[in-house]
């Protein structure tokens, strides 16, 4: 049978770095391809390059046979390629059918024929099992179910060939399952799927077939019955890299416990008795799906935000009311969830991103000493391994983990007593991945107390030696690493926790 | 063809952006004059002449610089903090009302040593008084600045407007709308005598200095540029936003209220509705032109000074109506944002 | 209290609120249309200056009254694709480009019209539109002179207005407006460019601005006086806010302005200088800074507003 999609050695540059290197990928009618790959490999620029976003420095795409010109999504659409986006390309403020119908209608039509919309929009809730209400505000739906409106929105333009881009990234254990069964389903029809991961588990889970990306190349191909879990990883990391392994060691004393922790803003409440103990030289995971108050938590402990209700105290000291430097300058290191826009300020210079959050330390009378400061964002770009870095680089060029570097090593330089790492690991490659988490359990073996927030699975697992997951602002129980599986992790990540054996 | 985010700025292509702006100004605002029907090089040498060709008109280029400074550096030290503090113009206002005032009514009799500071402290202030009210809208209300300061000029012209109608109106004045006097005690002492230069010009200049060292050096100028960088990283990082942008405010509405004072105590004297042809508005266009650097300041203002006095004496001779120099000036500001991309991004094909 | 009884029942006063609300309705309708598509258009009160400026040269010239509002309608097109240009093309602040535009349109339109218009004591003067006699209305007792002696144009902004709320809510190409303001990613993934769509409204809007401006010279009032706009572009601005982005509600904001307005017009003469007149000219702004208190946290602000939006960024 021919393939109802090919791209024929796409190549694609920018400026001196080669995203795409002569990638070809084909599809079959109900095939699903799964494309795997770190972040950086060129999953996204192949996939805006079928799309149109892009046009490709050489190469072709090839829909049932017949090429597509480069360079122009409304063609793309109309061969019936459908995207959906890992950031969904939809709009809060306006209702389920309104994005939906975005753009399908000649744009100079005297009037938008909502009836048919609806009766289109409805039988394709019918016939695929994802239903939406038309008229609701997309911005009061749950992310499932957003996601649900993107790929009904791929449909209704009459998509055949579905691209994923990060399907799960977003979605509790269930949801993904659900979504896994839907994608199966549409295959099953006769839809031709693609989806993009770096998630080994789902890879191997819903394709049927594997092309594995790395360094802008695919390196391999294989179907789903002819390889394993490790041979993948090997192919997308290049090497086999160990992550560092947690040794276990014991517990010292409560520094920082919660009790009762509430917030309640704009009449709903992002926290809710939220209770944990966090001890000398532990790493206490509090795990869960994106949206469920890590967010919101991570505020309260790095001293954005105040608490509503309960207590949260530092060795024995009232956070409460403490400012950021105050929380600083007690000996707290924070590792922001969003080290882009939280973590740094990218159009300063690395020395002043070093000190920011520690100026009264690096100043006189109100006069910034930038001598000392310089020396401090020296230590840390030497110390940390920052590439590529001098005190005075803007810090907006460096690469997110050389980032992700400079806000470990201005916390870590000064042996912090107490670490909040929210999402520390999130989007790095498999290297930086490894090289933090190394940081991170050398800062335990210290005896730094830290507290980690994530959302990925593997990493909690890997790092903790407790943990509490988090749903809907609430904790589950505390339960020993050990003692716990990934299946029991995920049932406590949908709420299920009232047998997960807690201690 | 698409623009590429530069990875290096250079430094010379920084320097060169605001001379570029204003010599596309320049060359867009000599086909206006063209049409005028004079000719163009001949107009602006007459526009260079008149605004540094003699003594006196040097010195008046220099006292029409003051103002243009002072409301340049209010604009750059609120937008280098993300405030859009569009209400100078009615902070100039309010300032030099309430330096008239006091001079007449409350400190006149005092020696100028003791007097003069005092109606510099009380026309900044009133100038941060009017600041604070958007500024309160924006944290307490989530109403934008830009909007209100916008609004309130027309209010606070309005007001001082109803003062020299009024209570403040000078009674020797011949039924004229103006204000009280500035006593002669309040009155900023001559730089040069026999011109209008006064010692203004050297408290606008120290304080372009004192403001670049603030913004460069000190901890309240980094964190006030965090601010206006990225708010998300500022509250990060424990910046007080809400107290940084007020001292922001304080700052930009102060000096916005001392260029009013200072330019009813050195060179009118009194207030009247026609104090400001603008003043307020085209520090925004000084401060671009700076791209928000203090120093830089000074001279964008000296610029837009010497095109406000030179057209003058062009469109008397030349019959080019003085409104040039305004033109030229807000082109300068759009040409300067194109300028200021291209140092930021390059062209690719 | 039988004064303000008495304004209220005269049909002057509500003749007087459309003629104050038109130029209001058609500049808030243009900022409004920029707004919906994502960019935020401070060259607004400039724009207004400039086609009350060139709608009236034109028809000082000689043209017709409708050829200086088309006059009027591109110069301001011209000045919103200058705007584009910078906003939507180049991507800089929004904020500033617009303030530019705003200083170089006033400043531009004062220099042409002292360049060409001879300088007199009394501004010259054009002959005006006139009110429309419309069978039956016009002739209905205070119904009549209240609302149906107005102007061409007057009638022409309620159209538009209502106009406007069709196209923005029922129509195709209304949605990928809206949706380019609220995301205009999903709008390049559907096939459209976001781009054309921010061009498009941002000179439409412009346009609409102009010919408010225009309505000042060419209908409201005969001659051209520096400075006549007098902040209404900004009130414009803050009515959007207030209007929450609708169309409707944005006439209707205009119109409770303007009966604001026209009422302290006449409460001024009926107290016959016993309170300053400065204090009922404040009025408006003051009016315009609390409706945005109390509106600015509820409404439901375009998402992508005053985010330039570059291909292949987030």
């Amino acid at each position: 049978m021919s393939p109802v999609l090919e791209l024929d050695a796409i190549t694609k540059r920018f400026g001196d770095t080669l995203a795409n290197d002569a990638v070809t990928l084909d599809l079959g009618r109900g095939d699903i391809l799964a494309l795997l790959g770190e972040n950086g490999a060129g999953k996204t620029t192949l996939m805006n390059i079928l799309f149109g976003h892009y046009a490709p420095d050489a190469g072709e795409v090839r829909v049932m046979g017949r090429a597509l010109p480069p360079g122009r999504p409304m063609a793309a659409i109309r061969a019936g390629i459908g995207m959906v986006h890992q950031h969904f390309a939809l709009a809060p403020n306006l209702t389920v059918l309104e994005n939906v119908m975005t753009g399908t209608e000649r744009l100079w039509r005297p009037v938008s024929d909502t009836s048919a919309g609806r009766r289109k929009l409805a039988a394709l809730s019918d016939r695929f099992g994802l239903g939406a209400d038309p008229d609701a505000r997309l911005g009061d739906l749950s992310v499932g179910e957003q996601q649900r409106v993107e790929i009904l929105k791929a449909l209704y333009n009459d998509a055949r060939i579905l691209v994923l881009d990060e399907p799960t990234a977003v979605l509790t254990t269930p949801e993904a399952k659900r979504l896994f069964a839907t994608l199966k389903d549409m295959a099953a029809q006769g839809l031709s799927l693609i989806f993009i991961s770096h998630k080994l588990d789902e890879v191997m889970a819903a394709a049927d077939r594997i092309a594995v990306l790395r360094g802008g190349r695919k390196v391999a191909e294989r179907l789903r019955g002819q390889t394993t879990k490790a041979e993948l990883a090997e192919l997308m990391v290049g090497r086999a890299v160990a992550r560092p392994v947690r040794q276990m060691s014991p517990a010292g004393s409560p520094v920082l416990t919660a009790r009762g922790l509430g917030l309640r803003q704009g009449g709903v409440d992002r926290l809710k008795g939220v209770d944990f103990t966090l001890n000398a030289g532990e790493v206490l995971g509090i795990v869960g799906v994106a949206g469920n108050g890590q967010a919101p938590l991570a505020r309260l402990l790095s001293g954005t935000e105040r608490p509503t209700a309960g207590t949260l105290e530092a060795f024995g000291q009232s956070l409460g009311s403490l400012s950021v430097p105050d929380i600083v300058a007690l000996g707290m290191g924070r590792i922001p969830e969003d080290r882009n826009h939280e973590g740094v300020i990218g159009e300063m210079p690395v020395w002043e991103n070093a000190v920011l959050e520690r100026l009264p330390l690096f100043s006189r009378r109100g006069l910034v000493d930038r001598r000392r400061a310089m020396a401090f964002a020296r230590q840390v770009i030497e110390g940390f391994d920052v590439r590529g870095a001098t005190p005075r680089t803007r810090t907006g060029l460096l690469s997110g983990g050389n980032v992700q570097k400079l806000i470990l090593g201005r916390n870590l330089i000064r042996h912090p007593r107490i670490l909040l790492a929210a999402q520390p690991a999130r989007g790095l490659d498999e290297g930086a991945v490894a090289a933090v988490h190394r940081r991170l359990l050398e800062a335990r073996a210290q005896g730094t107390a830290i507290l980690l927030i994530s959302e990925d699975l593997d990493e909690v697992m890997d790092l903790s030696d407790r943990i509490h997951a988090i749903v809907g602002g609430r904790l589950s129980p505390a339960v020993a690493r050990d003692r716990v599986d990934r299946q029991r992790l995920g049932l406590m990540m949908a709420g299920e926790w009232e047998n997960a054996g807690a201690v | 063809m698409r623009f590429e985010r530069r990875v290096h700025r250079p430094a010379a292509l920084v320097l060169a952006a605001p001379v570029i702006a204003v010599a596309a100004a320049l060359a867009l605002s000599g086909v206006l004059i063209a049409l005028a029907g004079a000719p163009v090089l001949e107009a602006y040498g007459r526009i260079l002449t008149g605004a540094f060709g003699s003594r006196l008109a040097a010195t008046e280029t220099l006292t029409r610089a003051v103002p243009l400074i002072l409301t340049g550096l209010a604009a750059a030290t609120a937008f280098r903090a993300r405030l859009w503090n569009i209400g100078a113009e009615g902070q100039l206002y309010l300032g030099a009302m309430a330096a008239a005032a006091a001079s007449s009514l409350l400190f006149g009799s005092l020696p100028p040593a003791l007097q003069i500071p005092l109606l510099l402290v009380t026309g900044a202030l009133a100038g941060m008084v009017l600041l604070l009210v958007p500024l309160w809208l924006r944290l307490r209300f989530a109403v934008a600045e830009v909007v209100t300061t916008l609004l309130l000029n027309f209010v606070a012209i309005l007001f001082v407007s109803m003062l020299i109608d009024t209570a403040l109106k000078d009674p020797m004045a011949f039924g004229w709308p103006q204000s009280l006097p500035v006593t002669e005690s309040g009155t900023l002492p001559k730089l040069i005598p026999r011109s209008r230069l006064h010692v203004g010009l050297a408290i606008a200049l120290a304080l372009a200095v004192v403001l670049a060292f603030v913004q460069a050096r000190t901890v309240f100028g980094t964190r006030a540029r965090a601010a206006g960088l990225s708010p998300a990283g500022a509250v990060f990082a424990g910046v007080p936003l809400g107290r940084t942008l007020m001292q922001v405010a304080l700052i930009s509405g102060g000096l916005a209220g001392l260029a009013g004072a200072i330019e009813v105590m050195g060179v009118t004297g009194y207030v009247t509705t026609s104090l400001s042809p603008g003043y307020g508005y085209f520090g925004i266009v000084v401060a671009m032109l700076a791209n928000l650097n203090p120093l830089g300041v000074v001279a964008a203002a000296l610029f837009s000074a010497t095109m406000f006095v030179g057209a003058d004496a062009m469109g008397r001779t030349l019959g080019v109506p003085s409104y040039i120099a305004d033109v030229t000036v807000a082109l300068s500001l759009l040409a300067m944002l194109v300028a200021l991309f291209f140092t930021q991004y390059r062209v690719r094909r | 209290m039988t004064d303000i009884l008495a304004i209220l029942a005269s049909a002057g006063l509500w003749a007087a609120v459309l003629r104050i609300a038109t130029p209001l309705i058609l500049g808030t309708l243009g900022e409004l249309l920029c707004e919906r598509a994502g960019v935020l258009n401070l060259g607004i009160e400039g724009i207004m200056t400039f086609g009350a400026m060139i709608g009236w040269l034109a028809v000082f010239n000689g043209a017709d009254l409708w050829t200086g509002i088309l006059v009027a309608a591109l110069s301001g097109a011209a000045f919103g694709l200058v705007h584009a240009l910078l906003t939507v093309t180049l991507g800089v602040s929004q904020h500033v480009s617009g303030l530019g535009i705003t200083l170089f349109a006033s400043s531009f339109a004062y220099y042409l019209f002292r360049l060409l218009v001879p300088v007199a004591g009394t501004p010259p003067k054009i002959l005006p539109f006139q009110p429309l006699q419309i069978p039956v209305l016009s002739d209905l007792p205070f119904i009549g002179p209240a609302l149906f002696t107005q102007t061409a144009p007057t009638y022409l902004s309620i159209a538009l207005a209502l106009l406007l709320g069709w196209v923005l809510f029922r129509t195709p190409l209304g949605l990928a407006i809206r949706m380019t303001g609220e995301n205009p990613h999903a709008v390049e993934a559907q096939g459209i460019s976001p781009v054309l769509v921010r061009y498009g409204a941002v000179t439409a809007g412009s346009a609409l601005m102009a010919v408010g401006g225009a309505f000042l010279t060419l209908s409201a009032f005969d001659s051209f006086i520096p400075t006549m706009v007098q902040g209404r572009g900004w009130v414009c601005i803050a009515l959007v806010v207030f209007a929450s982005w609708r169309p409707g509600l944005a006439l209707l904001g205009a119109l409770l302005f303007a009966f604001f307005d026209a009422f302290q017009l006449r409460l001024q003469t009926a107290l016959g200088g016993q309170v300053p007149y400065q204090l009922f000219l404040m009025l408006p702004y003051l009016l315009s800074i609390a409706a945005l208190a109390v509106t600015a946290r509820r409404a439901r602000v375009p998402q992508a507003l005053m985010q330039p939006y570059r291909r292949g960024e987030r």
